[in-house]
């Protein structure tokens, strides 16, 4: 029933119950939602073998996470699910929004040319998760075990930790050397290891209701405040894949929620929305409350909180699902490199130094958007109003309605890993920012940018032409630096790759002059940047790059 | 840019008389909805934060 048939993954009794001494794993994954299979996927492509722990046996019930901003759907795309989800998802241009009875003004969020991703595209987390499970098998180096709950957790002497898993055969151990926690907001390992999740649960609640019309409607986007159909309150309606419309109704704090959950309930003011001729299939209600917490540090000793167990934000902003993936992508690669002696395991306590700030943004933007949506004073009310009603006229008030903003990628402006420019750039890309995507050439074929950035350190070199022994002696490092040539012909490069700048564009967003070059981190930030290639300067970029220095190597304690 | 509190207003006194004026015959509601519209539209005259933040914590002073 319903517009998607949910997947059921095969449970398979686990031979780790008839051992005798726990199964000892690199990395044990635990939840298998978009986070964890993210990870999962990632750390398959760097060569590491994981196990996924997932207490269910198949994907998350209603949409719930739908907007993949455009930097996530980058990620997804070098993890190589992300054409699937381009082709399946929705992606909408024009936006209204409703005051009262009417129409306030209308945005079409015109995207830039010559990205390979939109600003963001609106697909079911279902789907994101069937097309993640798909990947992580086909790349074939991931246990997944469905039904597999984690119910305990402790840390062993030797550095590494050890879960207890139930399952429905019954109880076994689990030992690994790292543990990533992808749990969720309710995160089991997160209570069971005692830790702090503080921040701001408002009273605000909002029930979501997925519904699949029977005729066409628009690919928009609609935010009413005060609507005349949920008086005082406001609503959005989203539209995904499969002609699913996800509409969000704010709820008064003095209203049941498990009352508005009911059907009898909920289709009454679906019906007074959209008018007694449009039909609909409900498929999916829930209630949520507005919250906006973190956890003090994402990083305890071998267990590192990734996602909702770690932080969690108000909708609006696309910044769940979203966070949680670029934490992945933050993570993986860290850890591979240290798994490989390539990196010291300070080089994970960074993953704190840039995924904290990142989450404060996070927060910041959500909580602002919260207290437009949800005045909690008459002041705060006034200026809504006031807002508002300049909004219908005056385009600087426009700029001021906060129906949630476009979840943006975090520039890491303080890392310890960026190496500060020296040389003078403009533009808006600097040490931290991800790398800006373009439309090159790729053996006489037309590709992007970012597709050549696919998870090495990469030295990217705008010239026609580098000298084979800077680019041998890159390789062969440790770690090993691939080395693009952005160039404005074609050519070939022993140990290397060559793009053509077909439009110019790269060069233009990379502020670019012949012989600039940029060192870009595995997970396509911007480690560090000049005019002309020095390897001296390089290579102490990429020491600063893998926290690999004179530095402490002191571990984070346990717990506390 | 600082924020201006030596004389700047052209005709002071006219100044505060259609101010006062424009909220007669309004409910108190609608004279604060008149004060916020008045804020938000001065503000964008203004624009630049540091200014405005300036203003924000003169007006805030002994409240």
């Amino acid at each position: 029933m319903g517009s998607y048939d949910y997947p059921r993954y095969d449970y398979v009794r686990p031979e780790a119950l008839n051992a005798n001494a726990p199964e000892r794993h690199p990395v044990v994954i635990v939840g298998a939602g978009p986070v964890g299979l993210s990870a999962a996927a990632d750390f398959a492509l760097r060569g590491v073998e994981t196990v996924v722990l997932d207490d269910d046996d198949t994907v998350s019930l209603g949409s719930r996470a739908i907007c993949w901003s455009k930097r996530t759907l980058e990620i997804f795309d070098r993890l190589g699910a992300g054409e699937r989800m381009l082709d399946t998802g929705v992606l909408w241009k024009l936006g209204r929004i409703f005051h009262g009875e009417d129409e306030l003004y209308n945005f079409d969020m015109l995207p830039e040319p010559g990205h390979r991703m939109p600003a963001f595209v609106n697909l079911q987390q279902y789907y994101t998760e069937e097309y993640l499970v798909d990947r992580v098998n086909e790349l074939g180096r991931t246990e997944i075990r469905w039904k597999n709950k984690v119910i305990g957790v402790s840390m062993l002497e030797d550095g590494g930790a050890k879960l207890e898993v139930e399952t429905p055969d019954g109880r076994y151990m689990i030992e690994a050397d790292y543990v990533l926690a992808a749990d969720g907001v309710r995160s089991e390992i997160r209570r069971q290891m005692g830790l702090d999740f503080k921040g701001k649960v408002f009273e605000d609640r909002f029930l979501i209701a997925d519904i699949q019309m029977k005729a066409d409607f628009p690919s928009e986007r609609w935010f009413w405040f005060e609507p005349p159909f949920h008086k005082g309150q406001s609503v959005l309606l989203h539209r995904q894949a499969d002609n699913v419309f996800r509409v969000d109704f704010q709820l008064p704090s003095s209203v049941d929620p498990d009352e508005e959950k009911k059907p009898e309930n909920v289709i009454p003011r679906l019906k007074a929305m959209f008018g007694p001729e449009v039909a609909f299939d409900l498929e999916w209600v829930s209630v949520y409350t507005f919250t906006c917490r973190r956890m003090e540090r994402f990083r305890h000793g071998p267990v590192f909180f990734v996602g909702d167990s770690a932080h969690v934000v108000s909708p609006f902003g696309a910044r769940g699902g979203n966070g949680g993936v670029q934490d992945t992508d933050n993570l993986v690669w860290k850890m591979c490199l240290v798994m490989q002696g390539a990196a010291p395991d300070r080089l994970l306590d960074t993953y704190d130094d840039e995924r904290l700030p990142a989450t404060d943004e996070n927060l910041l933007n959500s909580t602002r958007s919260t207290d437009f949506l949800t005045p909690k004073s008459q002041a705060s009310l006034d200026f809504r109003q006031a807002v508002l009603a300049l909004a219908k006229r005056h385009d600087f008030a426009r700029r001021l309605v906060n129906s949630g903003r476009l979840s943006l990628p975090h520039t890491y402006v303080d890392t310890p890993l960026s190496t500060p420019d020296v040389d003078g750039f403009s533009g808006t890309m600097q040490p931290g920012s991800p790398a800006a995507d373009a439309p090159v050439a790729f053996d006489g074929k037309a590709g992007w940018l970012l597709n050549a950035l696919d998870g090495d350190f990469t030295l990217m070199v705008f010239a026609d032409a580098v000298g084979r022994e800077i680019v041998a002696s890159l390789a062969g490092g440790s770690p090993s630096v691939r080395t693009l040539l952005v160039s404005t012909q074609s050519g070939e490069l022993e140990d290397g790759r060559v793009v053509v700048d077909v439009d110019g564009l790269a060069r233009e967003r990379y502020d670019a002059e012949p012989g600039t070059v940029y060192l870009i981190r595995p997970d396509q930030h911007v480690a560090a940047r000049w005019r002309q290639i020095d390897l001296n300067k390089l290579q102490a970029a990429l020491s600063r790059a893998t926290a690999t220095g004179a530095a402490s190597t002191a571990r984070h304690a346990v717990g506390g | 840019m600082e924020l201006k509190t030596d004389p700047n207003i052209e005709r002071p006194d006219d100044f505060y008389e259609a101010l006062i004026e424009a909220h007669l015959g309004l409910s108190d509601e609608e004279s604060r909805q008149l004060n916020a519209r008045l804020i938000l539209l001065l503000a964008n005259q203004i624009g630049d934060l540091e200014v405005l933040r300036a203003a924000i914590k003169e007006a805030r002073e002994g409240l």
